[in-house]
């Protein structure tokens, strides 16, 4: 352990403090300019709260929020199912170190190919033959397909401290399977299941390429965002950066707590 | 004599995982009201023998009779066995009282009956009180009463148990073992207990089955398993003993186990009973209090003579090579003359009480305290320390 | 009830979406590559390589080896950053080291467009590096830190250096300390020891991390179109570009290919990396 001033252990402890600080100081800044009465990062005039009124009552912001709101609880609803199935077996039914592995391309690939794979995808099948508008719909069908990674991650570090005999001793008890899913194995896996709604959540409210590309003519939140950036920084933007950063942080946290195993 | 009803009979069960047998074409009979063992090292396929009765395998081949009825096909959760298992599978997110009233609430028994019998097991196991709190604020010891509560409370006809006091440290693991004799007796109904612990086996059960590789080895009374193993694995699983290695030789009446050092007899009957022929591999197994020592003033000749002191007993020379002290009895380990590591107890206040490592002794035991079983495999004893010595006579 | 029943119920939903929504949407963009644009967009269905060819063209091939630079640069930099990081936090007492990651992990979870929206604020001529430094006299002209290479590097390392740590601390957690006393025992001085014992046997980690920055860096679109400026475009402002500005969906697709296949590329070796580590390690069970 560190005895001397310029030891190894404080050199590190230092520069992890550096790090933090590089992960966290544009957040902070992000949140104070918020509150600065000129909005500008040149000059402070004061604290004030006009930047989250002018969102506040900003209909279109509004309402790209709710629609991105209705998006991700969709997704995350379906994602959460079909990942929590998948999580369960991949961890009892199979053995097999390629699955686990492709399991997780999903969340790694890039999210432009991703974009533009189901864009083509969508204009070919649904626009081209069926003759369906893109829209809410067509993003929600594309969140789902890398939440469903996040998902199955998750609930699977849950299952891995799940001790499955407490199935076997319900159904040595008189329990069929179907009743000892929904008696012993999903309340015992509630809190990583739900754990991993909000990681998938959180996700999906801050999506963005896929969304541009595949959200047709419908705004979403962070659509709505990325246009006010690029057609002119304006301080209703930090509030709103606020807000998301803060919302963000609070779901990934009661996350946590309900799952401790993740990591 | 107590009329004995077969409750349990397994015919010919056979079953594997991939290219292993766990359970290698096993046929055993269990009977009501009997305290069952099932012993063996890990991996001789006792636990798999019980999960197959359990419902929680299905055989690859052979039936599960349950008072006549073939087991195979029903589902786990049709069948009259509940199992207490080795993990004691508590369900975390129940207290104890809805613990141990799964198993009832599944077979739709009524809020009152309910709470009654629940009641009513929480105190034969001496659990009163403990109804509100969660298994992750029990001891060890308080969450396996549960688990077999949970078990019990539905009044199954055959108890199953997996490794139960595996988890516990050794003075409760005692205390438990008594604690399971009296709950089966009282209770009346048959346990079917699973166990690597061949104290354990002897001290509770009625009866056990010794299992080696997925093979039933011999199923007897502990006593009968102490004094008669059928064979060198059940002789050296159960406590400890002498084993003498050779080809049996047949000459007459008169039977032998011989080796290149040493002539051992043995009762007239035992090739008989042991069902082996003339020339086979053959073993003695004697157990240790059976050998007596007896202390040799001048050391033995070291060429592995002996010499017998009647007709009905072997006698051998060796050497003391280690001393335990036991309370009331010593161990030692002896270096014989013809090459076997024997051990032998002797109770203070015998001949032999007084031996240390070093000294030259005399082991004698009686011919028919000698256990004839076959020896699978290896051949007799190893190559003699003095070359051209004659093998002793075991009598003249 | 079956084991393929089972087999199907639980596994069947996950891997009909994926195949339904990701395998055959690559299969049309891989198919989409070898046709033509129509000329008011769209995709005329004849068959030619004429996009592969186009794709080699000096113009794309620039921008191609900009963006492998770039991903390059901030891989190496998160790994010289994170590696130290992630060491320090593995040798915390372990009641430290997760809320220390959560903590790391925890601004990755929030909106990557408001983060990179950040750096504007902060790299821009008046932003919140330049001014104190202009005010205090430091500097004259205010620092182009902004719209360049330089900023798109601190965007995507900004954006993805928990990843590099994540994996960087499970690997280096599940070292065996005792490997490091043996060495220190045998003579090494701590440097050796971390060069010689401690590196070689955190390479999965070190993969692993690196695959994590390198492939989202490389196919990046968010972070070249709001820092880089005009100029500076990677791979991932191309292929949008051929898909809303130029309505050239084979050429984009195309392009989306060889991101593709650079992925793969990458995975594979890191698959070998990890089989390769995997006898030899020494890892504590």
């Amino acid at each position: 352990m560190p005895r001397s001033l310029f030891s190894p252990g404080r050199w590190l402890g230092a520069h992890l403090l550096l790090v933090f600080l590089f992960l966290y100081l544009p957040i902070v800044v992000l949140i104070v300019l918020s509150f600065n009465e000129s909005g500008l990062p040149t000059a402070w005039t004061g604290f004030s709260t006009r930047w989250y009124e002018s969102v506040a009552t900003n209909e279109k912001i509004l309402g790209a929020a709710a629609t991105t709101i209705f998006i991700a609880t969709m997704s995350t609803i379906i994602a959460t199912a079909i990942g929590t199935l998948l999580a369960l077996g991949l961890e009892r039914l199979t053995n097999n170190a390629l699955l686990d592995g492709l399991v997780f391309i999903p969340g790694i690939i890039p999210d432009i190919v991703l974009a533009i794979a189901l864009l083509s995808f969508y204009n070919l099948v649904f626009t081209g033959v069926l003759g369906l508008k893109l829209g809410a719909w067509s993003v929600i069908l594309a969140h789902v397909v890398f939440n469903i990674t996040f998902v199955t991650a998750i609930v699977r570090t849950r299952l891995r401290h799940f001790d499955i005999s407490i199935e076997e001793a319900s159904l040595d008890l008189g329990a069929n399977e179907v009743t000892t899913f929904r008696k012993v194995t999903l309340p015992v896996i509630l809190p990583g299941v739900i754990a991993a709604a909000l990681v998938a959540f959180t996700l999906s409210v801050d999506e963005f390429v896929v969304a541009f590309f595949t959200a047709g003519t419908t705004i979403t939140f962070p659509i709505q965002v990325y246009s006010m950036i690029r057609f002119g920084v304006t301080p209703e933007i930090n509030a709103i950066a606020t807000v998301v950063v803060i919302v963000s942080f609070v779901l990934v946290l009661a996350s946590q707590r309900l799952n401790p195993e993740q990591a | 004599m107590e009329q004995h009803h077969d409750l349990i009979r397994i015919e010919e069960v056979t079953k594997r995982f991939g290219q292993l047998v766990a359970v290698d074409d096993v046929s055993a009979t269990i009977r009501e009201n009997e305290f069952f063992a099932l012993l063996g090292p890990s991996g001789c396929g006792k636990t798999t023998l019980l999960r197959l009765l359990a419902g929680l395998e299905t055989p690859d081949a052979g039936r599960l009779l349950l008072e006549g009825r073939d087991l195979v096909g029903v589902r786990p959760w049709k069948r009259p066995l509940n199992m207490m298992f080795q993990s004691y599978a508590l369900f975390p997110h129940m207290n104890v009282y809805d613990n141990v009233a799964y198993g009832l609430r599944q077979e739709g028994k009524g809020h009152a009956e309910i709470e009654r019998r629940v009641g009513d097991i929480l105190a034969l196991v001496r659990l009163v009180g403990f109804g509100q709190r969660r298994p992750h604020q029990l001891s060890g010891g308080e969450r396996q009463r549960v688990a077999l509560a949970r078990a019990l409370v539905k009044r199954p006809k055959v108890l199953l148990l997996d490794e139960p006091l595996a988890a516990l440290d050794r003075k409760l693991r005692v205390e438990m073992q008594l604690e399971l004799k009296r709950l089966q007796h009282s209770i009346g109904i048959t346990f079917l207990i699973v166990t690597h612990d061949q104290e354990e086996a002897l001290v509770m059960a009625d009866r056990v089955a010794v299992m080696d590789r997925g093979r039933i080895l011999q199923v007897a009374t502990p006593d009968e398993l102490y004094e008669t193993p059928n064979s060198r694995f059940v002789a050296a699983f159960i406590g400890e003993s002498t084993i003498f290695r050779g080809r049996l030789e047949i000459r007459g009446a008169e039977s032998a186990v011989v080796s290149d050092r040493a002539r051992w007899r043995v009762a007239p009957a035992a090739p008989g009973q042991a069902g082996l022929g003339d020339g086979a591999a053959a073993s003695i197994i004697v157990r240790p209090e059976r050998l007596r020592l007896e202390r040799l003033e001048a050391p033995a000749a070291r060429d592995g003579r002996g010499t017998a002191a009647s007709g009905l007993h072997n006698r051998v020379e060796g050497e003391v090579t280690d001393v335990a002290y036991f309370g009331a009895t010593r161990k030692y380990v002896l270096a014989l003359s013809d090459g076997t590591v024997a051990l032998a107890r002797v109770q203070v206040g015998q001949s032999g009480d007084d031996l240390a490592p070093g000294m030259h002794v005399t082991a004698t035991w009686a011919i028919d305290h000698g256990v004839l079983v076959a020896d699978e495999g290896v051949p007799p004893a190893p190559p003699s320390a003095s070359p051209g010595s004659a093998p002793p006579a075991a009598d003249p | 009830m079956g084991r393929t029943i089972r087999r199907l119920v639980l596994l069947g939903p996950g891997l009909g979406w994926w195949l339904a929504f990701l395998v055959v949407p690559l299969l049309v963009v891989l198919a989409y590559s070898f046709f033509r644009r129509g000329t008011f967009g769209g995709v005329v269905f004849d068959f030619t390589l004429d996009n592969y060819v186009r794709a080699l063209d000096p113009l794309y091939v620039r921008v191609l080896w900009f963006s492998l630079r770039v991903a390059v640069i901030t891989t190496l930099v998160a790994l010289l950053i994170g590696y130290p990081a992630a060491y320090y936090i593995a040798t915390r007492p372990r009641r430290w080291r997760t809320p220390l990651l959560v903590f790391i992990i925890l601004p990755f979870w929030t909106s990557f467009l408001i983060r990179t929206y950040a750096w504007i604020v902060l790299l821009n001529r008046e932003g919140l590096i330049n001014r104190p430094l202009l005010n205090l006299g430091i500097i004259e002209q205010p620092l182009p830190l902004l719209y360049n290479e330089f900023a798109i590097v601190i965007g995507l390392l900004y954006g993805y250096l928990p990843l590099m740590i994540l994996p960087l601390y499970a690997a280096i957690e599940r070292l065996n300390p005792e490997l490091r006393e043996a060495a220190t025992n045998l003579g090494a001085r701590p440097i050796k020891v971390f060069f010689t014992v401690t590196v070689p046997l955190t390479l999965t980690g070190v993969a692993a991390g690196c695959i994590f920055v390198f492939v989202p860096s490389l196919g990046n679109f968010i972070v070249p179109d709001l820092l880089g400026g005009g100029r500076s475009i990677m791979v991932g402002n191309l292929i949008q570009g051929q898909f809303l500005k130029a309505r050239d969906w084979p050429f984009g697709a195309t392009l989306s290919l060889a991101l593709i296949a650079l992925m793969l590329l990458l995975l594979v070796v890191q698959a070998r990396i990890i089989n390769r580590d995997r006898p030899a390690s020494g890892n504590a069970a």
